[in-house]
């Protein structure tokens, strides 16, 4: 009892894989939808993707509660901004805004977010801030637990060009990928496309995700898995 | 008369206490435990509203301290919470919260939203950095909907269409994971709510005692107070205790004191 107390006291944290990708026209933001209090899993199909302005949007990942302030506030300030700027904010002004929070707080915040949205002056565009509140402008960014296995993979799969499409199909591959190791990272995909034409979601659950090594079929019950012949025998 | 040399104190908080408590703990002396309300809490939401349970056993470490506690919080006609954590910060935190609710219903002329009560309570308990300890689940219909939320004392929320929290949430979330389906009826609602408040009381040490539900609907609310007894105490007498052999009276002595009263004669008159 008192474990399972302490376990709720620990901080939320969203384990977390995001991934911001730039294509030829816009932007496409990706996640996992895992949140772990401990080694509870508190929400199996979070939201991480959250929406600043409506051609911005923001991946969080570490504290959930300091990520959720920080979005809090810069979806205030923007629309404040907006109005006396009498047009859609751009990306880099949501860029900012969170960098100075997460800068200016740096002692007290624990979270790294990954801004992406499409504006007319710049198009598509990618601004990765992680920990200490650096602000960096990049073709690709990504975060949180699962990103650890995640670098050679953009490393070999990123170019430069891609369609929106391919894009897509990129950011559903390396979070699968990173939701195979990391087991701080789980649930459903979600992705979300912000382009010229306006902002699309997409949801892929977990069973329509390509397996990866050594991975099991999903299974309606252990007991089908027991009754299948066991594929190959194992290479020693 | 001697003088006493006595530091008087310059004003402001002591904090002579808080150092013998520093000193008691390092000698190995326990800290007197504080109540907490071990708890399973849970919410749904059905096809016309939200349902609420919980249990009602209230903890002093190992101790039942409350048999028959409430965790289902009034926040607003249309809007419950319940409770889990420390028991005084969730008390505290959603009268709060209650009464500024209805501040702001006195302001604006209409009827609360959840997500007024969601944004007050993540902002009080984010500020306060995780130290009030209050984990809520949060439910109710407004004109926009039913909604149910959770939120935990760091401050972060989540929005779930089934939740539990409280040491018995696993306990709880295993029945709701197996059982949950959308668009259930009051009656199902009611039936998979109690057999997961049922499940922390029987398999969680720190939840017991009785099941409370509130159903929420669209201008309408049930708190179905004690819903179930799980646990009923058969073992009361109807006559109350009785001892089953009298204590004999053997023999009495009675010994009575020398009375000890002095009669002064004449002495002074009373004088005013």
């Amino acid at each position: 009892m008192a474990s399972s107390d302490m376990d709720h006291n620990a901080p939320h944290s969203m384990g977390t894989t995001i991934i911001g990708v730039t294509y030829d026209g816009g932007v496409v933001l990706g996640a996992d939808s895992r949140t772990s209090t401990g080694v509870y899993v508190a929400n199996r199909a979070s939201d991480k993707i959250t929406q600043l302005t409506d051609n911005v949007y923001v991946c969080r990942s570490g504290s959930a509660a300091d990520s959720q302030v920080v979005s809090d506030y810069v979806r205030y300030f923007l629309h404040q901004h907006t109005i006396q700027l009498g047009q859609p904010a751009t990306v880099k002004v949501c860029a900012n805004l969170v960098r100075l929070l997460s800068y200016g707080n740096k002692n007290m915040l624990e979270t790294g977010l990954i801004v992406g949205g499409w504006d007319k002056y710049e198009g598509g565009k990618i601004y990765g801030i992680p920990l200490g509140g650096t602000l960096l402008e990049l073709p690709f960014a990504i975060g949180g637990s699962g990103s650890s296995y995640l670098y050679g993979f953009f490393d070999q799969a990123w170019k430069e060009g891609m369609t929106k499409d391919e894009a897509e199909q990129l950011v559903v591959k390396a979070v699968s990928l990173a939701i195979a190791r990391d087991g701080a990272s789980g649930g459903v995909v979600r992705t979300v496309v912000i382009n010229s034409e306006g902002v699309t979601r997409n949801y892929y659950p977990g069973d329509k995700l390509p397996l990866w090594h050594e991975e099991l079929e999903p299974q309606n019950s252990l007991l089908d898995i027991l009754n299948t012949a066991s594929p190959e025998p194992m290479n020693i | 008369m001697s003088q006493v040399a006595v530091d008087v104190p310059k004003g402001g908080f002591s904090f002579d206490l808080c150092r013998r408590n520093d000193m008691l703990a390092k000698k190995g002396v326990q800290q007197p435990s504080y109540r907490k309300t071990g708890t399973t809490i849970v919410g749904l939401i059905f096809q016309d509203g939200v349902i609420l349970g919980a249990d009602t056993r209230a903890t002093e470490g190992p101790i039942v301290c409350d048999k028959n506690c409430e965790k289902i919080h009034y926040m607003a006609p249309n809007i419950y919470c319940c409770g889990a954590g420390t028991a005084a910060d969730t008390e505290a935190v959603t009268d709060m919260v209650s009464s500024q609710l209805q501040l702001h219903r006195y302001h604006t002329g209409r009827e609360s939203r959840v997500v007024t009560a969601l944004t007050l309570l993540k902002k009080h308990l984010f500020n306060y950095q995780g130290h009030v300890s209050a984990a809520l689940v949060l439910g109710g219909v407004d004109v926009t909907g039913p909604h149910l939320h959770t939120i935990y004392p760091h401050g972060s929320t989540d929005t779930l269409p089934f939740a539990t929290m409280g040491s018995g949430s696993l306990a709880a979330m295993a029945m709701f994971e197996s059982k949950y389906k959308e668009g259930m009826t009051r009656d199902e609602g009611i039936k998979l709510v109690t057999e997961a408040i049922c499940s922390g009381i029987f398999n969680d040490l720190g939840s017991g005692s009785n099941v409370d539900v509130c159903v929420i609907t669209k201008g309408h609310k049930e708190y179905l107070r004690n819903h179930l007894v799980p646990t009923p105490r058969t073992y009361v007498s109807a006559e109350g205790y009785k001892f089953t052999k009298k204590t004999e009276v053997l023999f009495t002595k009675i010994t009575p004191l020398t009375e000890k009263v002095v009669v002064l004669e004449g002495g002074d008159a009373m004088e005013e």
